[in-house]
């Protein structure tokens, strides 16, 4: 179980990570999706003790992560698989971590070949590591302890499309046994098919939150108003429940016709009314992520959503 | 396929205890050796002190190799290169990042720069009886013909000992200080000569004795001191190497790991 409580952290004036609350419970595959730098990184270090937050809390199996006694045998973690001592050897990596947590080294073994990184792989130095190795060992490193939980940083980054499979087999099975993984992503298309639920967070907030099959429905409608108070009001008096979508705008569960009858009775003036119908995550995470027109061209650059 | 991770023998011990500080110490020292870059700076501590022992015996007189000689010579290399490996020790979390994994499964992080520096000392003794071993095989060779060629005095063995852990221990200050390898460094290089030219201030020069390592904590090594030769060496090795070790377990707890 991993929870957040309006976690909030500041940079100076700036809050990277702004009243953030969401909840992964035992059993499902979470994405954690934004463009980069939306807060997702500073987000995972405060759920695993790296980073102290401003204000709010940050919840992993009922309690702080640094009050874990020994956190590696009951959480997994990958936070950035470049983070392995390059002169190191890839099974050297895992085995001083297995000897620190008071794991068996035969499991090192069995890691590795789970993996896939075979004997030379595992006797080569992580210097000499593509990323997709690194993500592999990664991986393996995460799941050294035989965690309950698995909290991965950008995990499918690097994977080649039999990579993707592997990966989406392995935390499928994982949850499938009552485990939790919350994994982030920049990268739509890598995790559509990785996980069951999303949390996706823009400019440090969170925009967005449902299972897949929820955020993806067809009766969706994607709506806009010159003016979002009156919107949402108008929609509300409609008894129409309207999600906001960031900087002004609303995803409603309703079909276009019957939203924007309710902004006709409420007279508000609409810039957008569209139909999410179809579009796939994608375009719904563009929707959710992309504000007003004057700020889409310097997001639509952190954002690799159509890569 | 995945099964295997579940099916792999794994026992449950261990899952809710804190894995111990002689563990710690255990995997740390480990991580000074199993990296191509520890391993070489090691053996090359090992080479520069049989290097300096071969030469000594070849270009001095036979009867200029009393153990106690041969072993302040042997204990040499070890002295000045070992706070290399102390600033490694800790600056190269920063550097190749793996402070995200060391943290990460010990989140208290007093205890892994406590494990550090117990490593350090432990790594510091492994030197000295390394050095005892060859500076006895070296006056064993030599077969010097004088009074008291076996004889070291166990305060100047003590001082010897305290001279190279400190050394150490100073280099971890410096890497627990600064996380990051080159300033460390650098700091440890320019120290002598900064204290040098700072002693050349005639309203200075009062002072410099009480804070210069090269003369009041090296000396450690050359003689038994007395009292005011004690006092200069405990607030030089205060200076630097029980603050920065200080303020270095005060920053790490405290800094955002990214």
């Amino acid at each position: 179980m991993i929870k957040t409580e309006n976690l909030t952290k500041r940079f100076g004036e700036r809050a990277v990570v702004d009243d953030v609350s969401f909840l992964v419970e035992p059993g499902t595959v979470t994405g954690f999706l934004g463009a980069n730098g939306a807060g997702k990184t500073t987000t995972l270090r405060m759920l695993t003790g790296l980073s102290e937050p401003d204000g709010g809390e940050a919840i992993v199996l009922g309690g702080r992560y640094r009050d874990l006694p020994n956190p590696g045998r009951r959480v997994g973690v990958l936070l950035d698989a470049a983070a392995q001592h390059g002169g190191r050897r890839g099974r050297e990596a895992l085995a001083i971590s297995a000897q620190l947590m008071g794991v068996e080294q035969e499991r090192v073994a069995a890691l590795l070949d789970l993996v896939g990184l075979d004997r030379s792989a595992a006797r080569k130095r992580v210097r000499h590591y593509s990323l997709g190795m690194r993500q592999r060992l990664g991986i393996a490193h995460a799941l050294l302890g035989d965690p309950e939980v698995l909290i991965l940083d950008e995990p499918a980054n690097g994977l080649d499309p039999p990579g993707i499979r592997w990966m989406r087999e392995l935390l499928r099975d994982f949850a499938d046994r009552g485990g939790t993984v919350l994994l982030s992503s920049h990268l739509l298309h890598e995790v559509q098919a990785l996980v069951d639920r999303v949390v996706i967070i823009d400019l440090g907030r969170i925009v967005a939150e449902g299972s897949l099959a929820e955020l993806l429905a067809g009766s969706g409608t994607i709506v806009r108003g010159e003016d979002d108070a009156r919107l949402r009001s108008a929609l509300e008096a409609a008894g129409l429940e309207a999600r906001p979508a960031l900087e002004g705008g609303f995803v409603v569960e309703a079909q276009p016709e019957i939203v924007g009858r309710a902004a006709l009775e409420g007279g508000v003036a609409l810039s957008r009314l569209a139909p999410s119908e179809g579009t796939g995550l994608e375009q719904l995470f563009f929707d959710l992520t992309a504000g007003a027109d004057s700020t889409n061209g310097a997001r639509a650059d952190r954002m690799e959503v159509a890569a | 396929m995945s099964t295997v991770v579940f099916e792999s023998p794994l026992s449950h011990r261990d899952v809710e205890r804190r894995p111990s500080l002689a563990r710690l110490v255990a995997v740390e020292l480990r991580k000074m050796v199993d990296t191509r870059a520890g391993f070489w700076v090691l053996l090359g501590i090992l080479g520069v002190t049989i290097a300096a022992l071969v030469t000594a015996y070849f270009a001095g007189s036979a009867d200029d190799h009393t153990l106690r000689n041969t072993f302040v010579l042997a204990a040499a290399p070890s002295a000045i290169l070992l706070p290399l490996v102390g600033i490694l020790l800790v600056s190269s979390e920063w550097t190749q990042r793996t402070t995200l994994v060391t943290f990460a499964l010990v989140p208290r992080r007093a205890r892994v720069v406590a494990a550090k520096a117990l490593a350090g000392g432990t790594l510091a003794g492994l030197a000295l009886v390394i050095a005892m071993g060859l500076a006895a095989l070296t006056t064993a060779i030599a077969q010097p013909d004088v009074n008291g060629t076996w004889s070291l005095s166990s305060q100047h063995l003590g001082q010897i000992a305290l001279y190279v852990t400190a050394s150490m221990l100073m280099g971890v200050g410096f890497g627990a200080l600064l996380m990051a390898t080159a300033p460390a460094i650098v700091l440890y290089f320019v120290m002598p000569i900064g204290m040098s030219s700072i002693g050349a201030i005639p309203w200075f020069d009062g002072i410099v004795p009480w804070l210069d390592w090269w003369s009041s904590v090296s000396i450690l090594a050359d003689k038994e001191l007395d009292a005011t030769e004690w006092a200069r060496a405990g607030t030089t090795l205060g200076v630097w190497m029980v603050l920065p070790l200080l303020a270095g377990l005060w920053r790490i707890t405290r800094t955002e790991i990214s």
